[in-house]
């Protein structure tokens, strides 16, 4: 008997129920993931699509390709993406001009195309049988069974696989390998550099911050003879971030001292 | 509800991830995109594995995992690559053959 895939076979409701809910959210979150400004919120949206999708996964009585899209998709691939995404500038925003005239209008024409051929190909195909469900090839647990599949049919697809695993650590280990320019500063050097610097009154070091009787820590700058406060004794990074406190309020102030005394 | 749903759903975020494909700029989004297509090809190997009633696609989404852990790795590496030189990691900007 022929059947098309529209009719393959019926699952029973709480999958249905499983399905209804879980894919409009992932479809939400696919399409989410174009829409969102922030590459980092684009890898949220896509760990939460591989979650759901390893739940259709286990609901589709592939318990150990379930357990794996968690553990190496959103568990690895996804921590890989965030871990370059701060290496390679997490606050850069993408810009959403169009550099080519009409890009975005033909790419969701064409994509539109895509889909709908795909839809209607699954919509016309025909399968001649019912969906038999995989109780008997699963019959002595699903591990077992891939694996018998694994290291029998598919024994050398496996050896060559492990030989692209192998390459590609390989090859992005030479990839993300650089060359050192130059060699690290010796104090040699660095003392040298001091001496020929701009200011000869900075060569036997920058001044350090300020120590007071209330306060000693590096966001007040110490003090320089004519009371005004030394530039160079706090860090350029705590000054960027606006972290400096005035040393002025670290002044002893005796009258106020005294009164309190009384 | 229909196994064949469960197709029409790979179909559909194949696509959407086709459209990310070629709109987004950022190199790293175009890749996440990527990730989304080998995913959604994965559901439907599952899916067609269990209608026909043998493990078969499911060896072959395995291996398809695999294919986009090494591709991942080796892609990630390339833009790492990439933005030490051009300290950007938007795909509009490495265009050194346009000129």
């Amino acid at each position: 008997m022929i059947r098309t895939a529209l009719e393959v076979g019926m699952t029973k409701s709480p999958e249905a129920i499983l399905f209804w809910v879980l894919a409009p959210l992932s479809v939400l979150a696919a399409i989410g993931m174009l829409l969102v400004k922030k590459a980092v919120h684009s890898a949220l949206l896509l760990a939460w699509v591989m979650i759901s999708l390893a739940i259709f996964y286990i609901a589709q009585e592939a318990l150990f390709l379930g357990i794996v899209q968690i553990v190496v998709y959103t568990g690895a691939v996804m921590m890989l993406f965030l871990f370059i995404l701060m290496l390679v500038g997490v606050d850069s925003a993408d810009s959403l001009l169009e550099n080519i005239k009409y890009l975005r209008p033909i790419a969701v024409t064409a994509a539109i195309g895509i889909g709908g051929l795909l839809v209607s190909l699954i919509g016309r195909a025909t399968i001649s049988h019912n969906a038999y469900g995989l109780s008997i090839a699963n019959q002595n647990g699903n591990v077992q069974g891939l694996a018998q599949l694994l290291f029998t049919k598919y024994v050398w697809a496996f050896e060559v696989i492990s030989a692209l695993l192998i390459t590609a650590a390989l090859g992005a280990m030479v990839l993300a390998h650089s060359n050192k320019v130059r060699s690290k500063f010796s104090q040699r050097d660095l003392s040298a550099a001091r001496f020929r610097g701009k200011k000869l009154a900075e060569a036997a070091g920058l001044p350090g911050p300020g120590v007071y009787a209330l306060h000693n820590a590096v966001d007040v700058p110490a003090r320089l003879p004519d009371g005004s406060a030394a530039a160079t004794s706090i860090s350029r990074v705590l000054e960027a971030r606006g972290d400096v406190l005035e040393s002025k309020q670290f002044e002893l102030q005796q009258s106020e001292d005294e009164s309190s005394d009384k | 509800m229909n196994i064949a749903n469960y197709l029409y759903l790979s179909a559909l975020l194949f696509t959407i991830g086709s459209i990310g494909v070629v709109l987004r700029r950022n190199s790293i989004v175009v890749f996440m995109c990527i990730e989304l297509m080998l995913n959604a090809a994965n559901l439907a190997f599952v899916t067609f594995s269990r209608i026909n009633g043998n493990l078969d696609g499911q060896v072959v989404a395995f291996f398809t995992m695999v294919v986009a852990a090494c591709e991942v790795v080796v892609g990630l590496a390339i833009i790492v690559t990439i933005f030490r030189s051009r300290r950007s990691a938007s795909v509009d900007d490495a265009s050194l053959l346009n000129r």
